[in-house]
């Protein structure tokens, strides 16, 4: 099955008799920002984000067909005079604006979930969504008060990566404020990202890992040391879990995007969905394209086939696009609602529809 | 007790029906109005007790004062409305 979530709804496809078909719509006109599947007890979650009333979750445990909702993450209600006025966290005290992503916790830890927010904290449920915890380590982190939107108004953690072979080593991705890692299951954390660069700081400041803007992060199941970063800056691969980036020059037509995945298996094989650049974000020339390297950023393939001519306006925003959990396939859904399956590993894809509202997240499950 | 009624737009996410209850500021009646419909507090609140951005509250024929704290005060027999604020597309 295919998720998508969209500005105005959770839909579901699924391929029958080789064709791909909506099988399923849920909040229907309500903006869904973030979708999980729980492959350890076959359960879906689903953040929306009402414009009016605030930041929702579900549950449902029959892929889709009911759902339930839970408490929604909240940040700890402040004493009235630590709120207002506290320049640390801007000028009011904060409250949920956003589940940026939603993660499951490790095999060994049943029931864990994590929520990366806007604007800006982690939180850990132990009972599936019923209950939710600001991780407190991270949120009074000194340099966490120096985080800054990108993307939205405030900053936010929109990845997490869980190593799948110690539940309790987390590397986050935050916009903007850099890559954040624990050993402890979240009880301490270390600002890491050496070699990232951000063109939008000033000069001596550039190379400051907790200025950096890291898009979207990618860890590779089979070699967790391997992590690819589509930047704003650019793309950049870690061969040590996120300590030390380098900076891959090779790609084309351009470095600039918001989205990358990499495959589960093989870890130098990464795709990018590439755009001009941070000032002028469409497709470069607009002509909408995937990029694909398999030699760990040495050289890239661009691939077009089954793609719009243009011109095009789409972008795929960080989690827009998805590779299913043996690599054979792929996913991607933007901004201007086009929603496409990449087969023989993204080198052809395949349009499911064209009308659907921008979209938020694909994800195979 | 003050009447207490809502936006027919909530009632796409979770029953609320006009309610009567008691309190001598807004704050203090939407309490009593959450002690019987407990999920209602995170679609009118944030997580700080503020009003929403985008939610309204009338009482009687005027817009409250206070939406931080909700303290605008209300007598014996008074109207709340809540409504969602024009916004968005």
């Amino acid at each position: 099955m295919l998720y998508v979530a969209s500005r105005k709804g959770l839909l579901s496809y699924e391929e029958r008799g080789g064709a791909w078909h909506l099988a399923a719509s849920a909040f229907v006109g309500e903006p869904v920002s973030a979708v999980l599947w729980d492959p350890r007890d076959s359960t879906l979650y689903a953040a929306l984000n009402l414009g009016h009333f605030g930041v929702k979750l579900h549950r449902s445990e029959d892929r889709g067909a009911s759902w339930r909702e839970l408490p929604a993450p909240a940040y700890p209600r402040q004493a009235e005079d630590s709120g207002a006025g506290d320049s640390s966290d801007g000028d009011k005290a904060p409250s949920l604006t956003l589940i940026w992503t939603l993660e499951t916790g490790g095999l060994a830890q049943p029931g864990r979930l994590w929520a990366g927010t806007i604007p800006g904290g982690l939180f850990r449920s132990d009972d599936r969504g019923e209950s939710w915890t600001l991780v407190e380590s991270l949120w009074d982190e000194p340099r966490r008060r120096d985080w800054f939107g990108g993307g939205y108004d405030e900053p936010g953690i929109h990845s997490i990566c869980v190593d799948p072979r110690d539940s309790d080593h987390l590397t986050l991705g935050v916009s903007c404020g850099g890559i954040w890692d624990s050993r402890d299951g979240g009880g301490s954390w270390r600002l890491v990202g050496e070699g990232l660069r951000s063109d939008y700081m000033p000069p001596d400041q550039a190379q400051d890992p907790g200025t950096q803007d890291p898009h979207r992060l990618a860890q590779c199941r089979a070699a967790p040391d391997v992590v690819w970063c589509q930047h704003h800056n650019g793309i950049f691969r870690s061969g040590d879990g996120g300590a030390r980036f380098t900076e891959i020059e090779s790609a084309r037509p351009s470095a600039f995007g918001f989205a990358v995945a990499v495959h589960p298996e093989a870890a130098d094989t990464a795709w990018f969905v590439p755009a001009v650049k941070d000032e002028c974000r469409v497709p470069v020339e607009q002509r909408f394209v995937v990029s694909r390297t398999r030699d760990g950023g040495a050289s890239f393939e661009v691939f077009d086939a089954g793609l719009p001519e243009g011109p095009c306006f789409d972008l795929v925003y960080r989690h827009g696009l998805d590779i299913t959990a043996d690599g054979a396939r792929l996913a991607m859904g933007s901004t201007t609602g086009n929603l496409w399956v990449g087969e023989q590993q993204g080198e052809r894809w395949t349009a499911l529809t064209s009308t659907l509202p921008p979209i938020s997240q694909v994800l195979w499950a | 007790m003050a009447k207490v009624s809502f936006t027919g737009n909530l009632q796409r996410h979770l029953s609320c029906p006009p309610v009567e209850a008691a309190g001598g500021t807004v704050m203090a009646v939407l309490e009593a109005v959450f002690e019987g419909n407990p999920r209602l507090r995170s679609y009118l609140l944030d997580d700080q007790d503020r009003l929403r951005k985008h939610v309204k509250i009338y009482l009687n024929d005027r817009v409250i004062a206070d939406r931080e704290r909700l303290s605008d005060p209300v007598a014996e027999g008074d109207e709340v409305f809540v409504f969602q604020a024009l916004s968005g597309g």
